[in-house]
């Protein structure tokens, strides 16, 4: 099945969902009234590893346009549910779901569910920076290339725009054909954002996409998600509170396979409803 | 004590090498010093005749290119069935399939050389026969065919290595960006891969040069120059297996000159192995 | 405007790409099956228990492997006794103790040639080092060289050692060098450092980790590199031509100084001959000589896995 194409803009929700108001909301949690469109829909989503249960029953509503992360101790299956949502998880032969799990309304978990196209309506970047053992052109330019014909002077101009989006385009632009491996881990990892930024995602996923950086590349990407927030739809898998709190808009709180708690970043910081996720905010476990 | 015993077993290497160069430059020295030969001929003979005739030529090309039309033979079937069979076993084939694939690739790769010259005498000649009369019971497709079959495992599984030696994250990279598994594995782990796969290349072409049993059995005595595979050719190690099984005396032209023709062999593949080698240190990848 | 490419197209070339990839495997897979039948077809006939018991013939209805069988007994047992412990040697060395300096890359480099030299060069090299050794003895034992003992006797001994079992098995030994330590040396490589520096660490010696960790961890990588070697030994024949395995030869050998054939050159002498009768007996000669590579490979499976289990 074909992933519907229109890409979601603030007031205009997924066509198939209608017109009601999405909010950012967690069970058992209180809504809080956030009146943003909803683009990834989550109910009742449970996920298993052979017989190993990786999460539990999550509800959530992850709104458009915005930054929302996701944060927890390690093994609390934030990262297993975040490749969910571009069926990452299909590469293990033992992962499957259960539950609902829409993007804009399209149900990712059906089977016949064309997942070519909908990794490329989802972009994703990953927890060590991995470009291709080619230049930095043709790691930019690789994901359009497997999509599109492009004449030389497109891809050129779309290489350009994605590393200028990147925010790495004047640290590179006179080097494109050398190997992007010669590049710090900092840029590297920004090579790589330009390179899902180039296949035009509607959302894009990102898997603590500092944890293997120095402060400096770290602060790099962080304002550059910020940049990014205006156009795409971004959720980030973070271990680091200060990051979460320092780049989000919407943070939720996952434990052993439960979401805890979600809601606006700032109160899940300041007034957590819940007792586990206050302990593990102010650092007292985690 | 014993880490000393341990050094002198490494040194002992060197030595095996430093032994094998100076028996054939002495040998290949005394060869050159014949009346009959001289090294112009032997590099740029065209025609190589030491045992029967008046006249004796010693011109190695006939030799080189009779190897050389078997190891393209050799190379051009397993070369791209060993590479894709190698994409499917790491990229595609479940753990089951792998399971059953492995151990065949190894039993073949097990299998003696000289059992290959008797499968490519009985059973691959004939049948190119009924394809073509053109195919005599001697012909360098027949033996070049069997190389091939005795090479495919190498270039497996050396092939094999290097792309699992491609980290999982670029196939994930590549996937996540709407890759289909064709997309990631001939666009991203084979060129990432390379240099490994080349090495496997050089290293199963070094091989085909340098084998012996199957062309001895199957490719014939006729040493010329040509292109046709259905034409009789002679190798260099068939030449030489020619030599010390017959009665030349030791001290003879003829007999010399098959380490003239071994020194060549040793060159040939030794340069394989550096370039190899060099290609692997060069232009590998270092991921991690 | 870039035009999109069809999903449906690229799946199909997806599709296409795995026909293509099954289509290659499966040459692997029917290539052993009919070299495995068409052998079988040709050789089960002729092979009976008078094969195994019997000397070589003239007439190939009466011919036996009896000697080239012992002939590769004694020399893969001669290779292997000498080929292991200097290999894993060497290994144990440029890993565990050799600095890594100039000397080590250069061994190490030399190596990897070595492994790459056709094995009917080290045939040469056996010949002249170990069959004339150089010359530095005469011809042979009666003309400049020496003998101990008598001809018929197990302790008979002589220099140069001649086309004997001996110079057999060090030439074979020189072929399966390269490979023991190479193997070795990956399955050193693959012990862990933690397990070294946790044995460094509560004192050991250098030799005592090596002895008492490193070694018994690598142990089933070292076997299997040992079993792919010595299987490699048993199908040799081109280096035994050149050191002059006899062709025709009815005894097996009586020491280490007797003549010898092996069984993949009878094969080949068989294999060579012009008439039916005799490719069916070079034929039942595969047999064996498959099923005794078969049958050592599963008794060193066999034993590695006794070896493995205390381990875990």
């Amino acid at each position: 099945m074909q992933i519907e194409s229109t890409p979601p803009s603030p007031g205009t929700g997924a066509p198939q969902h209608g017109q009601h108001v999405r909010q950012f909301m967690a069970v058992p949690g209180a809504p809080s009234p956030v009146a943003t469109p909803t683009a990834i829909a989550v109910r009742g989503f449970s996920s298993w590893y052979g017989s190993f249960q990786a999460l539990k029953s999550l509800d959530l509503d992850i709104p458009s346009q915005q930054v929302t992360a996701f944060i927890g101790p390690s093994g609390c299956g934030k990262s297993t549910f975040l490749r969910w949502i571009n069926r990452m998880n299909d590469t293990i032969p033992s992962a499957r779901a259960e539950g609902s799990l829409q993007l804009n309304g399209v149900d990712l978990l059906e089977k016949n569910l064309d997942v070519v196209d909908l990794r490329r309506r989802v972009g994703m970047v990953f927890q060590k920076p991995n470009p291709f053992p080619k230049s930095i052109y043709d790691n930019v330019a690789f994901g359009p290339r497997l999509h599109k014909h492009y004449t030389r002077a497109e891809l050129d101009e779309l290489v350009e725009q994605s590393l200028r989006q990147a925010s790495i385009w004047n640290e590179v632009k006179d080097r494109l054909q050398a190997s992007a491996l010669g590049l710090s881990g900092g840029q590297q990892q920004r090579v790589c954002i330009a390179r899902a930024i180039a296949i035009g995602p509607e959302v894009m996923l990102m898997d603590e996409p500092c944890s293997a950086l120095d402060p400096k590349s770290t602060l790099a990407i962080e304002e550059l998600i910020e940049t990014l927030a205006d156009r795409y739809t971004i959720v980030i898998v973070t271990h680091n509170m200060q990051q979460a709190a320092r780049v989000s808009d919407q943070t939720a709180f996952f434990f052993e396979g439960r979401l805890i708690e979600s809601g606006s970043t700032e109160d899940i910081f300041t007034k957590p409803k819940n007792k586990q996720t206050e302990d593990y905010v102010t650092g007292r476990f985690g | 004590m014993i880490v000393g015993t341990l050094a002198i077993a490494a040194t002992f290497s060197i030595l095996v090498t430093t032994t094998i160069v100076i028996v054939l430059a002495r040998e290949t020295w005394g060869f050159f010093h014949f009346p009959d030969v001289s090294v112009g001929e032997f590099f740029g003979g065209l025609e190589w005749n030491p045992l029967l005739g008046s006249e004796k030529h010693f011109g190695i090309w006939p030799l080189v290119s009779g190897t050389l039309l078997v190891t393209v033979i050799a190379a051009s079937f397993a070369l791209p069935i060993g590479l894709v069979t190698s994409v499917y076993l790491s990229e595609y084939a479940s753990p089951r399939v792998r399971a059953t694939l492995k151990p065949t690739l190894e039993i073949l790769a097990g299998i003696p050389t000289v059992v290959y010259g008797f499968f490519a005498l009985t059973l691959i000649t004939p049948l190119l026969q009924k394809i073509s009369p053109a195919f005599g019971s001697y012909n360098a497709m027949s033996a070049g065919l069997a190389t091939g079959i005795m090479i495919l495992p190498i270039v497996c599984s050396l092939s094999e290595d290097a792309l699992r030696a491609v980290p999982r994250s670029l196939r994930d990279g590549a996937l996540a960006l709407g890759g289909t598994k064709f997309d990631v594995s001939v666009k991203v782990v084979v060129p990432a891969a390379l240099s490994g796969i080349v090495a496997a290349f050089l290293l199963a072409i070094s091989r085909a040069i340098g084998e012996t049993m199957i062309v001895a059995l199957a490719a014939g005595g006729i040493a010329q120059i040509t292109a046709n595979p259905t034409a009789e050719v002679q190798t260099m190690t068939a030449y030489m297996v020619q030599i010390f099984l017959g009665d030349a005396p030791a001290t003879g032209v003829e007999y010399k000159s098959s380490y003239a023709v071994a020194a060549m062999l040793f060159a040939m593949t030794f340069v394989l192995t550096m370039v190899g080698q060099y290609i692997l240190r060069r232009f590998r990848e270092e991921y991690e | 405007m870039a035009t999109p490419r069809s999903t449906a197209t690229r799946l199909l070339t997806n599709r296409a790409f795995l026909a293509v990839c099954l289509l290659a495997t499966n040459v692997a897979v029917v290539v052993l099956a009919v070299l495995l039948i068409s052998i079988l077809w040709q050789g089960l006939g002729s092979l009976n228990w008078n094969f195994l018991t019997h000397a070589a013939s003239r007439k190939p209805a009466e011919a036996g492997i009896l000697a080239p069988l012992w002939g590769s007994v004694w020399v893969c047992t001669i290779c292997g006794l000498v080929a292991l412990p200097l290999g894993i040697g060497t290994a144990i060395y440029l890993e565990e103790f050799a600095r890594k300096g100039r000397f080590t890359r250069i061994v190490q480099t030399n190596i990897m040639n070595l492994a790459g030299v056709p094995s009917i060069v080290y045939g040469i090299l056996g010949l002249t080092a170990f069959a004339r050794m150089f010359g530095a003895f005469g011809t042979s034992a009666e003309d400049g060289g020496f003998a101990i003992g008598n001809e018929e006797s197990l302790l008979y001994f002589k220099l140069p050692f001649g086309s004997s079992v001996l110079a057999g098995g060090l030439t074979l030994m020189l072929v399966i060098l390269p490979i023991v330590i190479i193997a070795t040396q990956e399955a050193l490589r693959s012990v862990p450092k933690s397990l070294r520096s946790g044995a460094l660490a509560l004192g050991a010696t250098p030799w005592q980790t090596v002895w008492g960790i490193t070694l018994p961890a690598a142990i089933p990588g070292i076997m299997t590199g040992a079993i792919l070697a010595m299987s490699r030994a048993i199908g040799e024949s081109a280096p035994l031509l050149v050191v002059g395995a006899v062709l025709f030869v009815l005894n097996a050998p009586e020491n280490l100084m007797s003549d010898f054939a092996v069984l993949p050159l009878q094969i080949f002498n068989w294999a060579g001959r012009p008439q039916d009768e005799f490719h069916a007996i070079a034929a039942s000669a595969i047999i064996v000589q498959l099923v005794a590579l078969l049958a050592f490979n599963g008794i060193a499976v066999f034993i590695r896995q006794k070896l493995q289990k205390p381990l875990q």
